[in-house]
């Protein structure tokens, strides 16, 4: 390779990540309630990021054993990057583990973490926390008109995305708002990734391979025989994702 | 100014090859000036299947590494005076092709060619990129099965974001699907995915379908491009894929289960 040519470039680019927010520093019950969910879905924890988050553990778990909780996440297929919040003393202790300490970032989004709850059963109490209102009123809307391929990804920030072309098998739709989708789909489908609850999924046909509303998802093998192929929306209702037919 | 198109798929061994010998050696049977390159360096197999192992000095790399004139790398093929080729380098690494170095040999040939046609290696590593980076048109060849689909539909994807059109913001890389191996009994047993199902999955305009053959074996072994065996369904399939991306309306041929008698069963292609 020429010498003249970059070795890499640095950027700093944004990703969403699973989040899983600690209520309690019982690590053989975080194991137990997150083995159940990884059951429900084991093809979308496998090899995925994680960040524990350490800010709603009560006041009397000052010590979290993170060999431990590294150790039992990635026994189940997933990657621990880095925990946020927390005491200096806790943020030592996933130090030692080689986890990043992440920034906190809900100075700047007071909707994002507060309105992101773990998915699954831990994030019953995490419910009680939530703010009760969504964003204000979203940016401009996405419109796509070409293919969306196998392993390309489409991220409406702030808005709704609007898809007028084939969705594939192992293409992501993501937007902050709600998503319609005119076409045959195929792909993943995840509306209000940033904690908005009134994000709605639309499409002409279910095949999508994941709906998720604000992380609250649902795999094809869990929709409901008569809804599939079918013109149906997808929303929150009272914390639970519903699927019915238009 | 040359028009480059690139043979591509993500899968291997679904007939790429074969495909760019066969529309190379079609173009040029027509009059266009073509020139095939090889892009896959350290398993380069294009010289066989166009029968000019035996000619090769200098190759690709050699070009870019500037070891080599363009000119003398060059062979030009023995039964057709418009077509040449540039074989891939088996020597060395696939990170020897660089951007900069493609494209200025894309450059110099485009002002000598009419048709450009890139034999993209297996995969979407660096080497797939390479071959699809300066791409005017893409011919997506693909068999009728659910895992070569996938792997289409990921390049096809590649194509659209990664391309030097996509990131020039210049009108798209024209998109063509290509149908291989294909055999309508296994079709209609239901053993393999129909014309309709690979073409509602990957919403791609029908180049052509190409029969399952085995004149395409029999023409690799001997290094000859199918499409000059005028007597086989896939060489005739072949001629009828140039023909269309020259802009001819040919009706499909080849879906359907023909009924054959004892003596096409044995020696048929």
């Amino acid at each position: 390779m020429p010498s003249d040519q970059k070795p890499f470039e640095l950027k700093a680019d944004s990703f969403s990540f699973p989040t899983l927010y600690l209520l309690s520093n019982d690590i053989d019950a975080i194991n137990e309630s997150l083995e159940r969910q990884v059951a429900k879905a084991p093809g979308f924890f496998l090899h995925a990021p994680l960040v524990f988050d350490l800010s709603r553990l009560p006041q009397a778990c000052t010590e979290v054993d993170f060999p431990m909780l590294v150790g039992m996440t990635r026994g189940q297929g997933m990657t621990p990057i880095g925990v946020r919040g927390g005491t200096p003393l806790q943020q030592e202790g996933a130090r030692l583990m080689e986890l990043a300490i992440l920034g906190d970032s809900r100075g700047e989004n007071p909707k994002r973490t507060a309105k992101k709850p773990a998915r699954g059963d831990a994030s019953e109490e995490a419910r009680q926390q939530q703010r009760g209102e969504t964003a204000a009123a979203p940016a401009e809307s996405k419109i796509i008109t070409r293919p969306v391929r196998s392993g390309q990804k489409v991220y409406a920030a702030g808005g709704d995305l609007i898809v007028l072309a084939p969705v594939s098998s192992g293409a992501e739709l993501m937007a902050d708002g709600s998503i319609h989708i005119y076409a045959p789909l195929r792909g993943r489908v995840l509306a209000g990734v940033k904690g908005n609850e009134k994000a709605r999924i639309f499409c002409q046909n279910l095949g999508a391979e994941l709906v998720s509303v604000t992380g609250r998802y649902m795999i094809s093998e869990d929709y409901p025989e008569s809804l599939i192929g079918k013109s149906v929306q997808v929303y929150l209702s009272e914390d639970h994702l519903k699927i019915e037919s238009l | 100014m040359a028009r480059t198109i690139v043979i591509t798929s993500g899968k291997g061994g679904v007939g790429k090859t074969t495909t760019a010998a066969a529309v190379g050696m079609g173009l040029a049977l027509r009059g266009n000036r073509t020139v095939v390159i090889d892009f896959d360096v350290g398993l380069r197999n294009l010289d066989l299947i166009m029968g000019c192992e035996r000619r090769v000095v200098y190759d690709f790399v050699n070009v870019i590494n500037g070891e080599a004139r363009l000119n003398q790398a060059l062979i030009r093929d023995k039964r057709c005076e418009d077509l040449y080729i540039l074989p891939a380098s088996q020597t060395k690494e696939k990170e020897a092709l660089t951007k900069e170095g493609v494209g200025q040999i894309i450059h110099e040939l485009s002002e000598h060619y009419d048709y450009i046609v890139c034999d993209s290696p297996a995969g979407i590593e660096h080497g797939a990129y390479m071959a699809m980076y300066y791409a005017d048109d893409a011919v997506v060849v693909t068999n009728p099965e659910v895992s070569s689909v996938r792997d289409s539909d990921r390049m096809l994807g590649i194509l659209s974001s990664k391309s030097k059109r996509a990131e020039n913001d210049e009108e798209p890389v024209r998109e063509f699907l290509l149908l291989t191996r294909y055999n309508p009994a296994r079709v209609e047993a239901g053993e393999m995915l129909s014309v309709g199902d690979v073409q509602e999955i990957l919403a791609l305009d029908l180049l052509g379908v190409i029969p399952e053959s085995t004149a395409v074996l029999n023409a690799s072994n001997s290094g000859i491009p199918v499409v000059l065996d005028q007597n086989s369904e896939a060489g005739q399939a072949y001629a009828d894929v140039v023909g269309r991306y020259l802009g001819e309306d040919l009706p499909h041929r080849f879906l359907e289960v023909q009924k054959k008698g004892l003596f096409d069963r044995l020696f048929g292609g």
